[in-house]
């Protein structure tokens, strides 16, 4: 199994959603993030006040799939989130050593 | 209140209002009695004076607690929604018992008596003058619409030393400064004996009245009297933890818009109000309020499209508050188009005060009381005498000390001066009872909250809640 985190443009999340629902994924957990990478940050000016953030919103995607899906999974949201400009994101892809379905008690890919 | 009303007085008294057919007739009645006075009372004028009472409330709950509110972080928004609260709450008792006595009695041309403190003598059958000979409000419209004033006036200080300031001493400082404050400065700028008692005793007026200082609804006794305070006060109680280094962005502009709004509408009670009738004049001072404030919004965009490549909505509300500011004193004095200059005028003034002069040294006025109340009102406060110039479309101003009153012969130069001297009075007056009222309250029970506190927030320290739990 594979643990997929995929760090994306916050306007791509419904086209990768789309995406990975026609390849079969069954969930995904989304959070808002900031952070930072090559991306240079915005100015912010409150009256006098001038602040430049240097973290940026994007939305981080996590995702555990079987072996066979993931290589899939992570060709899908690469193509799907690109924008060919600096800041579309990374993804990364971990080992998953285990998964359960709480409700059930199920385990490994059944859990998935 | 308002100075020497215009009363539309090119026609020389002309529509200086009176009371009924009969009156008009025999020509005004001097000094009328109680009994005459009923007859003068017009429910046009008693309606729209209390609406007016309501919108100018609406401006410190919720209008200026928001604008406040949503410019600090998310820790500190209760606090500064309590303290907006709480202070037109104390004001108002304080107006009652002994305010109203104060500003507005006679006794010496600096601050009236407490022959009405607890509203002593005042009922339904006791009335207020306006600005035109013959014409009365029942005196409680009269109370009630200045109690507004008393409440927010000591509310806007709070932006100046926003997130960093003990309640229990703020609401200490505001009966201490309301008493020893504001409502001396009421009586001195809006306290004369009124339009058909002023022959009489010329003398019986407040000292910035009988100068012959103008100021419709409140440049000086508001904006630049609260706006020093705030100044004075952030100067004692010193900058936020992490001034300078630390980001403190506003945490809801959204916020901040709908008090600016609510502001602007609130407003139109302050100043077209602040005629005390309801007629031609009182609709002068709704036009200028209007297209002044629209002008300041504007032109605070235009100069940040200028500086920064980008009109913030910050600014522009910014803008509009310091429109509304400039034209408070001249809303009954001014033209239309004299209070579009006036709107065009006051934004870059401010604008460079909350940028250059507030960055370079470095005082940390967190919500801009000082740069757009206290130098918003001095630019409206010397404004008032050019645009007021009749010559300049203005309205002039109306001499009560005759019988009946007529128009006054307008001497710009002169004006100017007694505007000048008017806002030094103000200033000094304000700015030193403050600084002693804040190092005395900083000296014993102590202003600001320990660092853990500030650091933390004042919502949970102070009050003990979260304005958010999500």
């Amino acid at each position: 199994m594979k643990f997929i985190i995929a760090i994306i443009k916050p306007f791509k999340l419904d086209e990768v959603r789309e995406a990975l629902s026609g390849l079969g994924v069954a969930g995904m957990t989304v959070s808002e993030v900031k952070g930072f990478g090559r991306q240079k940050g915005q100015t912010e000016i409150y009256r006098g006040a001038e602040y430049s953030t240097n973290m940026l919103p994007k939305v981080k995607l996590e995702i555990a799939a079987s072996d066979d899906l993931a290589a899939q999974i992570v060709e899908t949201i690469q193509q799907t989130a690109s924008t060919e400009a600096i800041g579309d994101g990374k993804i990364f892809v971990l080992d998953l050593a285990s998964a359960v379905r709480i409700r059930t008690g199920e385990s490994g890919d059944m859990a998935l | 209140m308002i100075r020497k009303m215009i009363s539309g007085m090119t026609a020389a008294g002309l529509s200086l209002g009176m009371a009924s057919a009969a009156f008009a007739q025999a020509g005004p009645i001097k000094a009328p009695t109680a009994e005459q006075m009923a007859t003068m009372v017009n429910k046009g004028d008693v309606a729209w004076m209390l609406v007016s009472a309501a919108l100018v409330l609406m401006m410190s709950i919720p209008a200026l607690a928001l604008f406040y509110g949503g410019l600090v972080r998310t820790k500190n928004m209760l606090s500064v929604l309590m303290q907006v609260l709480m202070i037109v709450s104390v004001a108002a008792l304080c107006w009652v018992c002994w305010g109203y006595s104060m500003a507005f009695t006679g006794g010496s041309p600096y601050v009236g008596g407490l022959s009405k403190a607890f509203l002593a003598g005042v009922s339904t059958s006791t009335y207020a003058a306006t600005f035109s000979n013959n014409v009365y409000l029942p005196e409680y419209v009269y109370v009630i619409f200045q109690m507004t004033f008393a409440c927010i006036t000591p509310a806007l200080i709070v932006g100046a030393f926003a997130e960093r300031v003990k309640f229990t001493p703020l609401m200490i400082f505001t009966v201490l400064w309301l008493t020893l404050v504001y409502f001396p400065m009421a009586h001195m700028v809006w306290y004369f004996a009124g339009p058909d008692f002023l022959s009489d005793n010329t003398s019986d007026a407040g000292l910035i009245y009988g100068w012959g200082g103008l100021d419709f609804a409140g440049g000086t006794v508001v904006h630049i009297n609260a706006g020093i305070a705030g100044l004075v006060g952030c100067l004692v109680i010193g900058k936020r933890l992490g001034f300078g280094k630390e980001a403190t962005p506003p945490h809801s502009l959204t916020m901040t818009m709908i008090g600016a709004s609510l502001l602007w509408v609130g407003w139109f009670g302050f100043n077209a109000g602040s005629g005390l009738e309801a007629n031609a004049a009182t609709s002068l001072a709704f036009i200028n309020t209007f297209v002044a404030t629209a002008a300041a919004a504007v032109a605070w965009s235009i100069v940040e499209q200028i500086k920064h490549g980008k009109p913030s909505m910050l600014g522009a509300a910014s803008g509009a508050v310091a429109g509304l500011v400039a034209i408070t004193p001249a809303a009954g004095y001014a033209a239309p188009m004299g209070a579009i200059i006036l709107g065009l005028v006051v934004s870059p003034v401010c604008f460079f005060f909350v940028t250059t002069v507030k960055n370079a040294l470095k005082y940390d006025d967190t919500l801009d009381v000082f740069g757009v109340h206290c130098i918003g009102g001095i630019v409206g406060a010397i404004g008032t005498a050019i645009v007021a110039d009749p010559r300049l479309g203005g309205q002039g101003w109306v001499d009560y000390t005759v019988f009946p009153a007529k128009a006054g012969t307008y001497d710009l130069v002169g004006q100017i001066i007694t505007q000048v001297k008017a806002v030094v009075l103000t200033l000094v007056l304000s700015g030193g009872v403050s600084a002693i009222l804040f190092i005395a309250l900083d000296k014993t029970i102590g202003l600001r909250p320990t660092e853990e506190a500030e650091r933390e927030g004042l919502d949970i320290n102070e009050h003990g809640e979260r304005a958010y739990n999500m």
